[in-house]
């Protein structure tokens, strides 16, 4: 095998396992925006919060992150469904939705990236857990552990969740208000509280991904911001609100920012996920999966 | 009982819209409905809820591409034009839900029409007065002559359907479609909407009447055209309509 | 007032300034009183497109930053003047508004904002990638040692800045007062309405999109002179988008007058607590700041002052307000 063809396989697989996680990422947005229309730009300044209560119970207790992760889902619901009770009472029931929640989501998501950059300084912090470092390698691929280990739990989560939306009351009557408000009524279920329950259920999301991201790479106050055209091109690529289209096209930008990357230099890949949006935004606002 | 749409030249219809088709991913909203209008006709369109009356207005109006068929409006083909350039040449509507201009005096709401469809016609220009003169003119017509200066956040129910109208005729149309105006008001306030609407056709303009209440379809139409489930079953008169065997199937439920 | 007699207040208002900074002995203050309007232009630009259509664009560092970057490159490469460059800047920067516009605005308003906050990054990129300009490590701009007129080179881009300032308070309620700014104002309230009456929304949002954008860069073509030194991580800081958009919806959206108190008040703030305290804390004053007013008081301090003169207020939609006039009535 050619070194190219090498350096290209290896950077494929990354990719893939880079684009898992993203999946997690941005699951919680196709939640929040693409089945209940809330811009939600806070997520990933939450996902961030996520990332430094690892840290602290890591660094502190040596707890596994993913541990503190999984436990984190329970304060994230309920943050979350305040949230929503704050913003369905500010914005939804006085209709004047858009441009005041953008910026009540915007002000969250300074507030959180200020406040940690308050508490914790703008130095990159790392957690610690055996499987971070080992690697397998099969040839010119290989695979860290650190990856793989976030690729399995996004897609354990993803699935949890489709399974969640597609088996359960509650998650069907989630998937009702992305289609109608009022079938939902018919169904005799209060649209206001599904939404809350679907929203909590996004932000917990934030927990895990955090978890995930700062297993993968040291992370800092400000990062979130990065990821925000990123998580939103995979949302709108993968057609609002579908779970199977955003881990394809979380795949897909992964394996796409990862060959940049290897092949131009990691300052360039911030700018691919932004031609991708710009690109399903302009030719397909429905995404690769949704109805047209 | 089909009274065709081909048997007038259509060099005779303000309207002539023909084989127009809508889809929404699978489901089709309208198929191959064709639908003609001549200058000054009182036309109602009625059909159970979801035949497709809102959409073909949409379609008409320019808000919705169509998936197939040909409109033209005065004898002029109109499919590529976007809804404000179909405004400016004279094709009208008011909307089911009142949507009136929330941060605008009611005087302004009636400005920008003036402003923008009345105006960008060639041969037209109004002055500022004349603007303002046209606008409280409407506005009084219209019963709102008090409140002229008020934000539409304070009119009731009835009032905002008035500005609806009042907002619609600003545009000086041929053409008016008016989709609902009716929709939850009381007896005597369907009858003061009604006389209105009566009165803007004396002057000479077609109207498209989108209407649920029987009463004041049958009281207002020359001219009946029925939709159900995105096609048209039935055109012809008002009492040749009704007593239409398939029109009255799909009214009582098949 | 007329537009005549309106351009020739802020003019007026513009010299008081200038005069007033030669009587400054302290550089530091006519720093800080930069920096404020420097912050009246950008947040009277975003209100252009944010306040009178209704679009939310979070790309104003981008905006900016190519104003910035591109001064500073042409600059270093012809060695233009500032009066020069902050035309150039402007038709840069209105060009990046009517692309943007064009690619999203056409879509749901929540798109075009998402894309702004992606086109931040994408900037940044290429100019973190931009050896020309120092890349990641940033560039020393040579001030010119000749000023004419001017005693200090600071009194020069104070001026500049007093220019762009009372420009573009001028051209936000022009526009305000005229067909286009009433086009603009029934987008923002119903855009399916707006067309319906003639109104072509596509044209009128995508030249406020690049009257926004345009403003922006002028701004930001003196800042690589004022800062003698630039480099991507401060020039793409976020306090300059969450400023511009937190001024104009503390002061209040609908009317110029609005993002000009919100950058007096929030900017004069800043430049206090940055001296008394730390950049970090002013900087979640503004973000709390911001959330607490859309939520409480959702038409900014504008919004307040009107509904105490007035008589009804909604406590659903304007709790702030409302305390307000109860309390105004339960003094008298």
């Amino acid at each position: 095998m050619g070194q190219v063809a090498g350096l290209l396989l290896d950077a494929i697989v990354s990719g893939i396992l880079v684009g898992g996680f993203y999946a997690a990422m941005a699951v919680g947005i196709s939640i929040a925006f693409g089945m209940l229309g809330i811009s939600n730009i806070a997520h990933p300044a939450l996902i961030l919060l996520g990332s430094f209560i690892a840290y602290v119970l890591n660094s502190q207790f040596g707890m596994d992150p993913i541990l503190v992760g999984v436990l984190a889902t329970i304060p994230f619901y309920f943050l979350g469904t305040l949230l929503y009770t704050a913003y369905e009472f500010a914005f939804e029931r006085r209709g004047t939705q858009l441009i005041r929640g953008l910026a009540f989501f915007f002000g969250l998501l300074f507030i959180t990236e200020v406040g940690l950059q308050l508490i914790f300084g703008v130095d990159y912090r790392l957690v610690e857990a055996p499987y971070i470092g080992p690697s397998y390698n099969f040839g010119p691929v290989s695979l860290p552990v650190r990856m793989l280990i976030p690729f399995l739990a996004s897609v354990l989560l993803l699935i949890g969740l489709q399974i969640f939306f597609v088996r359960t009351f509650t998650g069907r009557a989630i998937m009702a208000v992305a289609q109608d408000k009022f079938a939902l009524q018919l169904m005799g279920a209060a649209p206001v509280r599904i939404k809350r329950i679907a929203f909590g259920l996004s932000t917990a999301t934030a927990s895990l991904a955090g978890a995930f991201l700062i297993i993968l790479q040291p992370v800092e106050p400000s990062m979130g911001r990065d990821y925000i055209g990123r998580i939103f091109a995979i949302c709108v690529l993968g057609g609002i609100g579908s779970l199977p289209g955003t881990f394809i096209a979380a795949v897909i930008v992964g394996v796409a920012e990862s060959i940049t990357a290897t092949f131009y230099g990691p300052s360039w890949s911030p700018a691919i996920a932004f031609g991708f949006l710009l690109i399903a935004l302009v030719v397909r606002p429905a995404g690769l999966f949704g109805r047209a | 009982m089909m009274m065709e749409a081909s048997a007038a030249t259509s060099n005779e219809l303000i309207l002539d819209a023909r084989g127009i088709t809508k889809r929404f991913g699978g489901f089709v909203a309208l198929n191959n409905v064709d639908l003609a209008v001549r200058p000054g006709e009182r036309l109602g369109l009625i059909g159970p809820n979801g035949s497709g009356k809102s959409t073909l207005t949409n379609c008409l109006c320019g808000a919705l591409k169509t998936d197939g068929g040909s409109i033209s409006f005065a004898g002029r083909a109109i499919d590529n034009l976007s809804s404000y350039q179909r405004a400016r040449l004279g094709l009208g509507r008011s909307f089911q839900l009142p949507r009136p201009f929330h941060s605008l005096s009611l005087l302004d709401n009636l400005r920008i029409p003036l402003v923008y469809a009345v105006n960008a016609r060639s041969g037209t220009h109004l002055t500022e007065p004349q603007i303002r003169t046209r606008s409280t003119e409407l506005l009084g017509e219209f019963g709102l002559g008090g409140k002229l200066h008020r934000l539409p956040g304070d009119l009731t129910q009835v009032e905002m359907r008035k500005l609806e109208l009042a907002r619609a005729m600003a545009t000086d149309p041929t053409l008016l479609v008016s989709d609902e105006a009716l929709a939850g008001l009381s007896h005597s306030e369907v009858n003061e909407i009604l006389a209105l609407l009566l009165a803007l056709n004396k002057r000479g303009v077609a109207v498209i009447f989108i209407e649920h209440i029987m009463r004041a379809v049958m009281a207002f139409s020359e001219r009946l055209v029925v939709l159900v489930a995105g096609e048209k079953i039935a055109d012809g008169t008002p009492k040749d309509v009704i007593a239409d065997e398939r029109v009255i199937g799909a009214y009582l439920g098949q | 007032m007329s537009n005549g007699r309106f351009i020739l207040l802020a003019c007026l208002v513009g010299v008081a300034l200038v005069a007033a900074s030669t009587f400054v002995t302290n550089e530091y203050y006519v720093f800080a009183a930069y920096f404020v309007l420097q912050y009246v232009v950008l947040a009277t630009a975003w209100n252009i497109l944010g306040g009178y259509v209704g679009y939310v664009n979070f790309g104003t560092t981008a905006f900016l930053a190519i104003g910035l970057y591109s001064a500073a490159a042409l600059n270093k490469w012809l060695d233009l003047p500032i009066p020069v460059l902050i035309p150039i800047a402007g038709l840069l920067c209105g060009a990046v508004g009517l692309a943007m516009g064009y690619l999203t605005i056409r879509l749901r308003g929540v798109y075009f904002t998402i894309a702004t906050l992606a086109l931040s990054v994408v900037v940044q990129t290429f100019i973190t990638n931009w050896d020309y300009v120092g890349g990641s490590r940033g560039i020393y701009i040579m001030r010119p040692t000749d000023v004419p007129v001017f005693g200090s080179y600071v009194a020069y881009l104070f001026f500049l800045m007093t220019v762009l300032a009372v420009a573009s308070v001028v051209i936000a309620r022009v526009i305000e007062r005229s067909t286009f700014g009433f086009g603009l104002a029934a987008i923002r309230d119903d855009e399916t309405a707006a067309a319906a009456s003639g109104v072509p929304v596509l044209r009128l949002k995508l030249v406020a999109a690049a009257i926004s954008g345009a403003l922006m860069g002028m701004a930001g073509a003196p800042l690589p002179f004022y800062l003698t030194y630039v480099e991507p991580t401060s020039s793409f800081s976020l306090a300059y988008t969450v400023n511009s958009v937190a001024m104009p919806l503390v002061g209040g959206t609908t009317s110029w007058l609005g993002p000009v108190i919100g950058a007096v008040l929030l900017g004069t703030m800043q430049q206090a607590m940055t001296v008394l305290i730390s950049s970090s804390v002013n900087l979640l004053v503004v973000g709390v700041l911001l959330v607490i007013f859309v939520i409480a008081a959702p038409n900014g301090i504008l919004g307040l002052i009107r509904s105490l003169r007035g008589k009804k207020v909604d406590p659903e939609t304007n709790p702030l307000a409302a305390i307000l006039v109860t309390e105004k009535r339960s003094s008298q």
